[in-house]
């Protein structure tokens, strides 16, 4: 590993005026895809696929070999759909970078778009993030007035173009398929895979979804090159990535760096845990990773060693807890997000997140009963590998993991509070008045 | 394998081992389920082929007749993939064996040898349970329910569950007939899938998300389809019921009988469940064939009008102060023979009868009566179409309509391999259709299992439907068919030069290659339009079917219950026809001279040409005949009835007859194919067959018509008719009679669920019947200064209708569309106005 940090997507995020195009055109905006139209086709994909990224949403499936499993062309369209939906608890990269960048992800859209044979690209976004909505918008527009994106993009011949389209604001429409009913108008529930949606996505037609990060990186694959990429990060886990630090962190926030970098290099590079406190357990990849510990600050950060240490890199949102907090809390309030998220189509789920949740509320009062943990255990067994997409087998990474590591806090919980144990006021950052609860009703 | 099985022991014959495996066809795979080795074609769902030896994965959302959607997860088993050296590897996790396609070499192992499959089946019932209300004790499913048979099978003796369930207020009506008590609900999507998928009514939706998933309907807008009633039968848990059933019964205490409805010639399988005598629900049965699992909310629902204060159970006669006073048999039979005795008499026969029924009107009428004056046609009818009966329909059943009584299996196969043009069009064929043109026929309204397989035809095989109709209707759309626009009365025009108008050239072109024309009864009604469509069909090499609307009706052609044919089609004016059956029924000779069809038969006996009438259940208003109430007041009347009625007002004699759930019998659907059907309930109450059988006796005669099986035996020796087909006589394509000079031509048929008697006694069916509106085209909207829902007023030859105006987007302008006989419109009685009529419309209240 040479440097540490590697700006890329986050090169010039604190430039006044960052977003627009004449910003980004002093950065070397657009000069990927010029260099892309002028290839094949089939050049460009074969130049991403040498690049051997791999997907930054979570999976890790490798993103030119996606695109290269789509069904081949037949005359009819073909679709780009990039997934910002970014709703995962932690995760904060996309949001950022597509207000602050937002043509890095237009010129990868239309880099990507040329590659697969498509038209027309979505992005579809999490519809809370107004001020980002506009953002795109806004790129989008200036990068049609450009010439960027249209018809005969810079005299190339190829038409470009792309919808933003804002969704309701649930996470499951994160999920490809669930996203693709969200945008055609269906409830945001997911499909059956076979097909898959290089096959039959987007209104049955041959369809990649990729996120945010995946696509805008690829502008600068083909601005530099695959072997520029691969130069950084490890073999299996090439290039960089937006690290976000959050929680009890002295300067939390995006760290642009190798993949295979270690939590220890981040929270140096954070200023260690906050004054006074230590690490207690960490999240790598956002809520849906199994938690870990002071244990494994020196597993390097790409997708196969962190699965080796028993979680997922997922999308490197690094949730930092330091001693003050009670494990059983935090589980509780991940169990209340699934519950609130899951979309009922599947029966673990939807109900087996109703029960979980109900006992991680009874823990943390401290009202547990005796074989809670044990049935906890059981449950997550019968909810994981058994619902129909991965928010449930999500839900039970932090009940599991959090009992696997700390289980006698949740032992505690069959008699003391989280609350007396971990009082809530020693791990805020601010000052608090009144210390919220989870009431432990369900108030979908 | 461990298991052999010896020829001796009904296993394969063959030479080692008794385990030899079915040959594998050249589109199947082979996959190992429990051990089991088994052949099943490519596609199949590994649920499928598990059931196919006999292992039951357990399921909830699976439905064989629903698209796969895996949401329940309950089906889970281990599912282990060849690699390329053809080794097994298992999945990381139990997969899902209702979605999950069956692929060579797979090896599967349920519940039954997989602990892990087992373990999370117990799993997801524990779930299902956990915001399960427990009610079964006042549960209407209780005893028949899913849930609770599979908690039993493949779930856990005690819930572990001790926080607190989700409630709801129950239960909320989604229709004037159905409630949904959501807390039973478990969600597997059955009754919105089939809403959306089979009815094409998506009116019953999932709303929320997450714990509060519910199933809902769109506000103000309730689940209005005529195939409601189906979600409840495959709703596996109590969450829907039907108010009429609603907390009447446990299904433990009812006793099944399988029956056929009686309300269409769709010809459905019934289930019909009493308790101590009294009817109290139907079902769909399972018929492949005819109706799959399905059936309308009319056959499922309209049973209670059998019952009504009205119903008639004794026999009458009237005596000198004209009132009815109720007699014994034998006074009554005498009665009614003294007065037919040496009289010119007539015989109406209702299109409600069963083939059995009809088949002893027909004989009663030609062998003691001695005339060929018999119609089963209580509606409005032409000679153009006695004629298209007995040269395209008569005689062309479905060839496996086998499995059903002998006897009865002869009223449709009298001339199966018979000459006419459209033999034996059945369901199967509609499904393969490449395109089916309909004419004067309205499946969703009409003949609604045809409208059901002709939307499956339309959504499974792409099959094209084409309507001449005068505007689109909802049935139309959901069978994604396309208008060929027809103003009622010009439908012959249409058919003569389909090619000539911009749709029906896509008609035209699509019919050629594997296409099937449907008719509908209406269709009597243009002159020159039943040849016309048998003309094309014979022009495109196209198929041709007629779809009554009635049950009875089919039946009675085959019967004989019709002017010019003996039973089997046989012409009453071929000296070999009336040989064949002189000779069974053992009567010197027969009449020669083709009967009077049903509206000659009034008009006779209104001006006393004839002066005797025997009835067999007809409404007089269904005839459309302004002088029929002339005739009955004239005539002798003997009336076969069920229930008050203006024949009985009237009649000189009263004989009450069976109910359809006190008889057995036989319909013969619209395919021809004979659909019997078994006596529910035992009472001393007789079927048709068996009154005339007493009057014949009565009047010296022996018909042999005392029991099904000597009718059968009659068919039987009857066999197929295999002489040439009833000539044609009639000269059709008169020009349109217009007896109005108003501006607008009326299009009318009846809607399914109506004002007609057979759905008495049912409220909550009635609250789903759609509204009585008039449409009209929004040309003509504006030129009458009506808005949507504005009142126009219809006035015919005979009176007026004000009702609320709908704007039909491609009606055909100047007409105007009523229903036949629904609520505040009944168009015989109130406008004296038949189809293709000339009426005034008029912005309502100004007429
Ligand atoms: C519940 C759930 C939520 C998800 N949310 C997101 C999301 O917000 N953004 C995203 O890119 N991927 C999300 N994913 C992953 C996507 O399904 C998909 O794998 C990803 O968009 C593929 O992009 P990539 O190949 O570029 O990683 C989610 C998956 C699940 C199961
Ligand atoms: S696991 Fe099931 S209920 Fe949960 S989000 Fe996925 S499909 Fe919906
Ligand atoms: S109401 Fe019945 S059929 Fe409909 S989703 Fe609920 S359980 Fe399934
Ligand atoms: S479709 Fe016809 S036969 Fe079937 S249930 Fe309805 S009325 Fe009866
Ligand atoms: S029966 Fe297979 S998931 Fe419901």
């Amino acid at each position: 590993m040479t440097d540490t940090l590697t700006p890329v997507l986050t090169r010039f995020w604190d430039v006044p005026e960052s977003w627009k195009l004449a910003t980004y055109e002093r950065h070397d905006g657009y000069r990927a895809l010029r260099k892309a139209l002028t290839m094949k086709p089939e050049e460009v994909l074969a130049e991403v696929k040498d690049s051997s990224i791999r997907g930054r949403g979570g999976a890790g499936f490798p993103t030119g070999l996606k695109w290269s499993f789509m069904s081949p062309p037949d005359g009819g369209p073909r679709y780009l759909v990039v997934n910002a939906d970014e709703s995962e608890p932690g995760t904060c990269k996309d949001i950022p970078l597509m207000m602050a960048n937002p043509h890095e992800l237009v010129e990868g859209a239309a880099i990507a778009s040329y590659a697969i044979g498509c038209e027309k690209a979505f992005i579809y976004l999490r519809g809370e993030v107004v001020h980002v909505y506009r953002r795109l918008l806004s790129a989008v527009a200036e990068a049609r007035a450009a010439g960027y994106l249209g018809r005969d993009v810079l005299g190339s011949g190829a038409t470009l173009d792309i919808v933003v389209h804002a969704g309701a604001g649930a996470y499951e429409c994160g999920e490809e398929t669930a996203l693709l009913d969200s945008l055609e108008g269906r409830r945001g529930q997911p499909r059956s895979k076979p097909p898959f949606p290089g096959a039959q996505g987007l209104y049955a037609r041959p369809t990649s979804v990729n996120n945010v990060e995946s696509i805008a990186s690829v502008a600068g694959i083909l601005r530099h090159g695959a072997d520029w990429f691969k130069s950084m990060g490890t073999e299996k886990s090439t290039g960089f990535g937006i690290f976000s630090l959050s929680g009890h962190v002295a300067h939390p926030g995006q760290f642009e760096a190798p993949l295979g970098i270690t939590m220890r290099e981040l929270l140096d590079l954070a200023g260690g845990i906050r004054q006074g406190h230590r690490l207690k357990f960490w999240t790598p990849g956002g809520s849906s990773t199994p938690i870990l510990t002071e244990d494994y600050l020196d597993v390097p950060l790409d997708f196969d060693s962190v699965a080796a240490a028993g979680s997922m890199l997922g999308t490197r949102a690094l949730q930092v807890f330091d001693e003050t907090v009670s494990v059983v809390r935090a589980v509780a309030r991940w169990t209340e997000f699934y519950q609130h998220e899951s979309c009922g189509k599947c029966t673990p789920c939807r109900e087996g997140t109703y029960w979980l949740r109900q006992v991680m509320t009874r823990l943390e009062h401290g009202k547990g009963s005796q074989d809670d943990v044990d049935k906890l255990l059981d449950m997550c067994e019968n909810i994981l590998g058994r619902a129909f997409c991965a928010l449930g087998d999500a839900a039970t990474m932090p009940v599991t993991s959090g009992i696997k590591h700390f289980r006698e806090e949740f032992e505690a919980g069959m008699h003391t509070p989280a609350d007396v144990l971990f009082p809530l006021a020693n791990s805020a950052l601010f000052e608090v008045s009144d210390t919220k609860e989870s009431s432990g009703m369900v108030t979908t | 394998m461990t298991t052999t099985t010896s020829p001796g022991a009904g296993g394969n014959s063959v030479s080692e081992g008794g385990d030899a495996q079915v040959p594998k066809g050249p589109n199947e795979v082979t996959v190992t389920i429990d051990g089991v080795p088994v052949n099943v074609p490519k596609g199949t769902l590994v649920i499928r082929a598990a059931e196919r030896i006999g292992i039951e994965i357990p399921r909830f959302c699976d439905h064989p007749l629903l698209d796969p959607i895996g949401a329940c997860r309950q089906c889970l088993v281990d599912v282990a993939l060849p690699d390329k050296e053809g080794t097994p590897r298992p999945m990381p996790k139990p997969q899902a064996s209702c979605t999950m396609v069956a692929s060579e070499g797979m090896v599967v192992n349920t519940q039954n040898t997989s602990a892990v499959a087992d373990k999370a089946q117990h799993g997801i019932i524990e779930f299902l349970l956990v915001n399960h209300p427990l009610d079964c004790p006042v549960c209407d499913k209780g005893g028949e329910c899913p849930l609770q048979n599979q908690s039993m099978s493949n779930g856990r003796p005690d819930s572990r569950y001790e926080d607190v369930k989700r409630t709801y207020p129950k239960p909320i009506n989604v229709s004037a007939q159905i409630l949904l008590d959501r807390d039973r609900c478990i969600l597997c999507t059955r009754c919105t899938r089939f809403a959306d998928e089979i009815a094409g009514d998506p009116y019953l939706v999932l709303a929320e998300r997450g714990g509060l998933q519910q199933v809902s309907i769109y506000e103000e807008k309730p689940f209005d389809s005529y195939f409601s009633g189906n979600t409840v039968q495959i709703c596996p848990v109590g969450a829907l019921t039907g108010a009429a059933y609603r907390f009447r019964s446990r299904p433990f205490d009812l006793v099944s009988t399988s029956s056929v409805c009686e309300h269409c010639a769709s010809g459905c399988g019934i289930r019909t469940d009493h308790r101590r005598g009294v009817v109290l629900r139907r079902m769909g049965l399972n018929t492949p064939e005819v109706n799959a699992e399905w059936n309308c909310d009319k056959g499922r629902w309209a049973f209670t009008y059998a019952t009504q204060p009205d119903r008639i159970e004794l026999p009458m006669v009237r005596g000198d102060d004209g009132d009815l006073r109720v007699v014994g048999w034998p006074e009554a039979l005498a009665v009614a023979a003294k007065g037919l005795a040496g009289s010119r008499a007539g015989v109406l026969v209702g299109g409600r009868v069963s083939a059995e029924d009809a088949y002893a009107y027909g004989k009663f009428a030609r062998t003691v009566l001695g005339t060929n004056d018999v119609d089963f046609r209580a509606r409005p009818h032409t000679a153009e179409e006695a004629d298209f009966l007995a040269r395209h329909v008569v005689g062309t059943g479905v060839p496996e309509a086998a499995g059903f009584s002998e006897g009865a299996r002869g009223v449709s196969e009298g001339a199966a391999e018979g000459t006419g043009g459209g033999t034996g069009v059945s369901y199967a064929d509609l499904e393969q259709a490449k395109a089916v043109l309909l004419v004067g026929f309205e499946p969703e309204d009409e003949s609604p299992i045809v409208f059901l397989r002709l939307r499956k035809a339309f959504r499974k095989h792409g099959t094209r439907v084409f309507s001449v109709a005068p505007f689109t209707s909802r049935g139309l759309k959901k069978m994604g068919g396309t208008l060929v626009p027809t103003a009622p009365g010009h439908e012959a025009e249409t058919l003569r030069a389909l090619a000539g108008s911009k749709t029906g050239r896509l008609a035209d072109e699509a019919l050629t290659d594997g296409g099937i024309v449907l008719v509908g009864e209406r269709l009597a009604q243009t002159p020159g339009a039943l040849t016309a469509a048998a003309g094309l069909a014979a022009a495109k090499g196209a198929r041709l079917a007629w779809v009554p609307r009635r049950a009875g009706e089919r039946g009675a052609l085959e019967a004989g219950a019709i002017g010019h044919l003996l039973p089997g089609g046989r012409p009453v004016t071929d000296p070999a026809a009336r040989a064949e059956v002189a000779a069974v029924w053992e009567s010197g000779s027969l009449p020669q001279t083709p009967g009077r069809d049903s509206a000659s038969i009034i008009a006779a006996a209104a001006d006393g040409t004839l002066d005797a009438l025997v009835v067999g259940g007809v409404d007089p208003l269904d005839l459309a005949l302004p002088e029929a109430a002339a005739a009955l007041e004239r005539a002798f009347v003997v009336s076969f009835e069920l229930r008050e009625s203006a024949v009985t007002a009237v009649a000189d004699v009263v004989l009450p007859v069976a109910p359809h759930a006190h008889k057995a019998g036989s319909f013969v659907d619209w395919e021809g194919r004979v659909r019997p059907f078994e006596r529910a309930l035992s009472s001393n109450a007789v079927s048709d067959y068996r009154a005339i059988d007493m009057l014949a006796s009565e009047m010296g005669h022996f018909i042999e018509t005392r029991t099904q099986a000597e009718i059968q035996a009659q068919f039987e020796a009857l066999g197929p008719w295999s002489g040439q087909r009833a000539a044609a006589t009639a000269t059709p394509a008169t020009p349109v009679v217009s007896t109005g000079a108003g501006e607008f031509v009326l299009a009318t048929w009846a809607t399914l669920l109506d004002a007609g008697r057979m759905q008495d006694g049912e409220p909550f069916l009635a609250g789903t019947a759609p509204r009585t509106v008039a449409r009209v085209s929004p040309r003509a909207a504006t030129w009458l200064g009506v808005g949507e829902d504005d009142t126009v007023t219809v006035t015919g030859p005979g009176g007026a209708v004000t009702v609320p105006a709908v704007i039909a987007g491609d009606m055909v302008d100047g007409v105007v569309w009523l229903p036949t006989n629904s609520p505040g419109c009944s168009v015989y009685r109130d406008l004296g106005a038949r189809a293709g009529d000339h009426v005034n419309v008029t912005k309502g209240g100004l007429a």
